[in-house]
């Protein structure tokens, strides 16, 4: 029990996470490989519309994650956490927005078309540094970060859980939304941020930054998967379950319950902006869209439906249900939403633990290390 | 009844004019209570008497609405919350015995060990030998050894009695509450626990609420009556049970 083997072994130790690592790492490998190097002809080839949308689905699953390791193995469910994505996605969508200096239509090295066409005289303060990437990836962390301390900070300690939570969070995507929604909030309106030219120099219509950024994102999604991994491993992560299921039990045992519950949001509030700062350069816009609280509801779904509390059921889910939506929101636009509450429904009612409860089930060789199946069994 | 405060002074929990009120109605009326270090006190009462609502307003889950509470003389408990509280030395055992269910035998242990209880303690915990041998202790004194890698939800009512109690023995608080520790328990773990508890106190102070009078009598200590939110007697067993008002209570019922 007291070995001291490096923490990232240990971490590989478990069958599960080397699977999902290995089909990650091939993916992060195979896709450039096959958009770049196999010609346009071949039934192999990749093309750059594919290579896009699954590097926005590992966003998404990055995102879905980081409400896992909050949901899944604290309680905590947010309905709110499309917020905290939208936030590193604007946070990037500024910088990208000062990149594109006199190229803009107004041809104003400064700023932005938007404020142009507002008639604004100078830069907002709130937009300084934001010319600088090291100082737009720090709001991409802050950002997300500090609103996420300061919320937790007053929910959990006046011990507002379960609905009321929920509701709470719900409600500051909404207030966020519209707030950005507004003009004079000096976040380009409805219309958002858009189009981009370049990151850091590299041109964003190109196919070597969007195999770049593809793979960037598949990188970010297995680092945040090996954090979550270590968190839950850890005696914090043991702390985090026995919140979910004796709250206070584990307070009558000295823990801090509150303060546990901040960490952990915070992380997964950062995780959460992480994806969208990722998001916003793969798919060209940013705009108040993405608070919308329907948004922070599907995460959920995703996450359910995938299987909560399994970190990979999360990707999984997020991977599923959004090539779902793809093609239906292409064949059949209308049916989208029935279809998706529909899988709400019956993810809840008939695969409490989703697709991985469900293959664990019928693949009890899937099911990991022994102690896992254990527990399953306990359930 | 009201204590003076030289007795407060050979104390390890002091209850004085404790009251609560839920809507109107008073679960604890005016109550007052003394316990001495190392004592072991048998609390029993009807249900509803207050017994639960007192553990509350102990650990700090209920503020009281007036009255004093004081933990090793001077530490006034009403200020503090449950996990400080915690921290401070008293433990408790639920009425309702609560287990992280979906964590194994070994890890509620491991939870409950005596220990640093910060975030970052517990991200970079690892277990010590030290810490292991006082859980194998406690699996020896409880049972279960045998059972720690099984999942505390699988354990029979009785087998997580016994291990919430091997918890607070882990957790290795000054001042143990245990309520009703015995419901659920065979005849044979009622009396291993009895003794578990008499050999506890001592180096600890027990306060147990409990209704099986056979274990009560078995404890062979001290015992306090509370009816609808008060102390009615206290004495020997014997003496209670000859006590006319508490005759009353238990048969007019
Ligand atoms: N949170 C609460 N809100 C309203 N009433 C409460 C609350 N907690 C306890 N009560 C009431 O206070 C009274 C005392 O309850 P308590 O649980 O302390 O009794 P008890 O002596 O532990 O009884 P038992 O032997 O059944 O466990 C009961 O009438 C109960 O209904
Ligand atoms: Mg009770």
């Amino acid at each position: 029990m007291t070995t001291t083997k490096p923490v990232l072994l240990k971490l590989l130790e478990d069958p599960a996470s080397r699977r999902f690592l290995a089909v990650l790492t091939a993916l992060a490998l195979i896709v450039p490989c096959l958009n770049l190097l196999v010609p346009e002809g071949s039934v192999f080839h990749v093309s750059t519309y594919t290579l896009t949308l699954l590097g926005k689905y590992l966003c998404y699953a990055l995102l879905a994650l980081s409400v896992d390791l909050i949901w899944g193995y604290c309680g905590i469910l947010s309905l709110g956490h499309g917020a905290f994505f939208a936030l590193g996605g604007y946070a990037m969508g500024m910088y990208l927005m000062r990149q594109i200096g006199e190229r803009g239509v107004y041809g104003d090295p400064i700023l932005p078309d938007f404020m142009v066409f507002l008639n604004w005289q100078e830069l907002p303060w709130f937009w300084l540094g934001f010319d600088q990437f090291w100082f737009a990836m720090v709001m991409v962390i802050l950002a997300p970060g500090i609103l996420a301390f300061v919320f937790g900070w007053l929910a959990f300690r006046s011990r507002v859980t379960g609905v009321y939570l929920s509701i709470i969070t719900q409600a500051l995507t909404f207030a966020l939304m519209l707030a950005f929604f507004r003009n004079e909030m000096g976040f380009g309106g409805n219309n958002g941020l858009t189009d981009f030219k370049d990151l850091l120099g590299f041109d964003l219509q190109s196919d070597a930054t969007r195999n770049s950024l593809f793979f960037i994102s598949a990188l970010a999604l297995g680092l945040a998967y090996l954090l979550c991994q270590w968190l839950t491993r850890s005696k914090f992560g043991r702390v985090l379950v026995a919140v979910r299921d004796a709250e206070s039990r584990t307070r009558f045992m000295g823990y801090r319950v509150e303060y546990y519950k901040l960490f952990v949001f915070v992380v997964s509030a950062v995780l959460a902006g992480i994806a969208g700062a990722l998001y916003v350069p793969q798919v060209g816009i940013i705009n108040p869209g993405e608070f919308s609280p329907i948004n922070s509801i599907e995460i959920i779904v995703w996450v359910a439906i995938g299987g909560r509390g399994t970190l990979y059921g999360a990707v999984i889910g997020a991977f599923i249900v959004n090539y779902a939506k793809t093609y239906f929101t292409a064949a059949f636009p209308d049916l989208w939403l029935f279809l998706l509450g529909g899988l709400f429904v019956v993810s809840t009612l008939y695969l409490p633990k989703g697709i991985i409860g469900l293959s664990r089930r019928l693949v009890p060789a899937l099911s990991g290390t022994g102690k896992q199946a254990v527990k399953e069994a306990g359930q | 009844m009201s204590l003076s405060i030289s007795h407060k002074e050979k104390s390890i929990l002091y209850m004085s004019g404790v009251s609560k009120s839920f809507d109107g109605f008073k679960a604890i009326n005016n109550l007052s209570l003394l316990i001495e270090p190392g004592e072991l006190r048998a609390i029993i009462g009807p249900n509803g008497a207050g017994k639960t609502t007192m553990m509350d307003l102990i650990t700090g889950k209920l503020r009281p609405d007036v009255g004093d509470i004081f933990f090793n003389q001077d530490v006034d408990l009403t200020q503090y919350s449950e996990a400080e509280i915690a921290n401070m030395g008293i433990g408790r055992k639920f009425q309702k015995p609560t287990v992280v269910e979906t964590l194994t035998v070994f890890e509620n242990m491991e939870l409950a060990l005596a220990g640093k209880r910060r975030v970052r303690d517990a991200l970079f915990f690892k277990s010590t030998s030290a810490g292991l041998q006082r859980i194998d202790e406690v699996f020896t004194t409880i049972g279960l050894g045998d059972k720690r890698n099984l999942l505390a939800g699988a354990l029979a009512h009785g087998e997580k009695q016994r291990l919430e109690i091997g918890m607070l023995l882990a957790q290795d608080p000054d001042l143990l509450l245990v309520d009703e520790p015995a419901a659920g328990m065979t005849d044979d773990e009622t009396e291993k626990l009895s003794v578990l508890l008499k050999s506890v106190a001592g180096e600890h102070s027990v306060v147990v609420v409990e209704h099986d009078m056979e274990f009560i009598r078995a404890l062979d200590t001290r015992v306090t009556v509370l009816h609808e939110g008060s102390v009615l007697a206290e004495g020997t067993l014997e003496q209670v049970q000859n006590n006319e008002r508490v005759i009353e209570v238990y048969l007019g019922r």
